[in-house]
């Protein structure tokens, strides 16, 4: 079996950094972002990124990181709210910003790796998303519809967080932290997975894996996962 | 006039038994409390959950279980988690019944725009444009007049689209307007109390069929 296990994120990204590169980011909003392989990447100093993740942090946590440092020249995201910085950097003319639809994001993501150059959808018709794209009318069950060709996005790296990892690389997601990670994992050229637990190999039952190993090809377990709260809503109890 | 409660239980009538349901952030979010007895929705988040429950007991929250609107929530018997790409070939292949969203601006050929005001800080469409290309039945929740007190049901949208002919549905403070179909001219379907057909007249400046 090769060996896909590092023992930090530093080490699991050695030699796969360089200036101008692409990297897919996991996660929505903060909620199963790779918060340690962000951090090593800050550590790094690798500039000019172009980071494709649905959200782009908040200030001083996730990809706000990278922000205050300016080491992301792109963003390909869905939604960037609650972060001043990316803001500031945006309007100063500092920041490229490319905004996809957000299924149109996660279906681009998909058929990258999936081998799909491209693909068409009704997403953004008539919008601004769709200018300079090609149209093309499909015969469908309610008439002749109108739909437009969006590419396959594929990344250098792709740094995904995952609950539990066996040593082959299989993952198993949590919840709602589930999201882009998936098929960010299949559209890296080298997918870099961080995991809170690993388990032994056979642990997994292999009906519920949820990414199979071949599209992970370096893994570590990180520790003291922060994971910020962006809103803490709650209930009260009934009185007993 | 409809208080923003009163507007969301008068969406929350739309809702039908079996229906899967998207609500949009702000305003829509209520409609999730005013679900009348005996009708059964499951409601669907776009970042990846069907069958969402509500806000957890203080000092139960899961970072790795929020809402679309990125709050803690919980999960119910029903629950599936699911990746994005799942989530949105439920809303774009057709599979969910009802979405339930906010607008700036409405227009009369069914137009929506709720996402960029050129000049300002745009954040995103987020799933707004998925979510009206797909779902079967678009309704929107806002108030009837902007800030200025322009109209927000218009004949033809000054913003950026979110999407082209779309809202089947608006229901504001003052009344509701429908269409039978995606194509066919807005009506009139209901006043608020104290609203008069001309006081609607008066602050609308889309074309509806009294």
């Amino acid at each position: 079996m090769a060996n896909k296990l590092y023992p930090d994120a530093k080490a699991a990204l050695d030699g796969l950094l360089f200036d101008g590169m692409t990297i897919m980011s996991g996660g929505f909003g903060l909620c199963g972002i790779p918060e340690k392989l962000i951090a090593a990447l800050r550590d790094a100093g690798v500039k000019d990124l172009t980071v494709i993740s649905n959200n782009a942090g908040v200030d001083g946590f996730g990809l706000g990181q990278l922000l205050e440092t300016r080491q992301i020249a792109k963003m390909i995201s869905s939604y960037v709210g609650e972060n001043k910085e990316f803001e500031r950097q945006y309007l100063a003319g500092e920041l490229q910003l490319e905004f996809n639809p957000q299924g149109t994001l996660a279906e681009r993501i998909r058929a990258g790796g999936a081998g799909i150059p491209g693909f068409y959808t009704k997403t953004g018709v008539g919008t601004l998303v769709a200018e300079g794209k090609e149209h093309k009318d499909f015969a469908t069950a309610s008439g002749t519809e109108t739909y437009i060709l969006e590419t396959g996005l594929v990344a250098d790296v792709s740094i995904v967080k995952a609950w539990k990892a066996d040593p082959y690389g299989n993952l198993i997601f949590r919840k709602t932290s589930r999201n882009f990670n998936p098929m960010m994992a299949t559209a890296g050229k080298v997918t870099v997975v961080e995991v809170e637990e690993l388990v032994p190999a056979g642990t997994f039952d292999p009906d519920h894996i949820h990414t199979p190993g071949v599209f992970v090809q370096r893994l570590f377990v990180g520790r003291d996962y922060e994971k910020r709260i962006e809103q803490r809503t709650v209930r009260q109890r009934e009185p007993a | 006039m409809w208080t923003r409660d009163q507007q969301a239980a008068r969406a929350a009538k739309e809702l039908q038994d079996g229906f899967y349901v998207n609500l949009g952030i702000g305003m829509p979010t209520l409609v999730a409390n005013f679900i009348p007895e005996g009708v059964d929705v499951t409601l669907q988040s776009e970042n990846g959950m069907l069958g969402m429950g509500p806000f957890p007991f203080a000092g139960e929250e899961d970072p790795d279980l929020i809402n679309a609107g990125k709050q803690t929530i919980t999960e119910l018997d029903r629950t599936s988690y699911f990746s994005s790409t799942d989530s949105f070939a439920m809303i774009r292949g057709g599979h969910i019944d009802l979405s339930i969203l906010g607008a700036m601006e409405v227009a009369d050929n069914g137009d929506i725009a709720n996402w960029m005001i050129p000049g300002k800080m745009v954040k995103g469409m987020g799933g707004a444009m998925d979510l009206v290309a797909g779902v079967k039945k678009i309704i929107v929740l806002m108030e009837h007049n902007a800030k200025d007190g322009s109209a927000k049901f218009k004949t033809a949208c000054t913003l950026p689209l979110t999407g082209k002919g779309v809202v089947d549905m608006v229901i504001s403070e003052l009344a509701v307007l429908a269409r039978p179909a995606k194509g066919a001219p807005f009506r009139l379907i209901e006043l608020a109390p104290g609203i008069d057909l001309d006081m609607l007249k008066g602050r609308t400046e889309g074309h509806f069929e009294a």
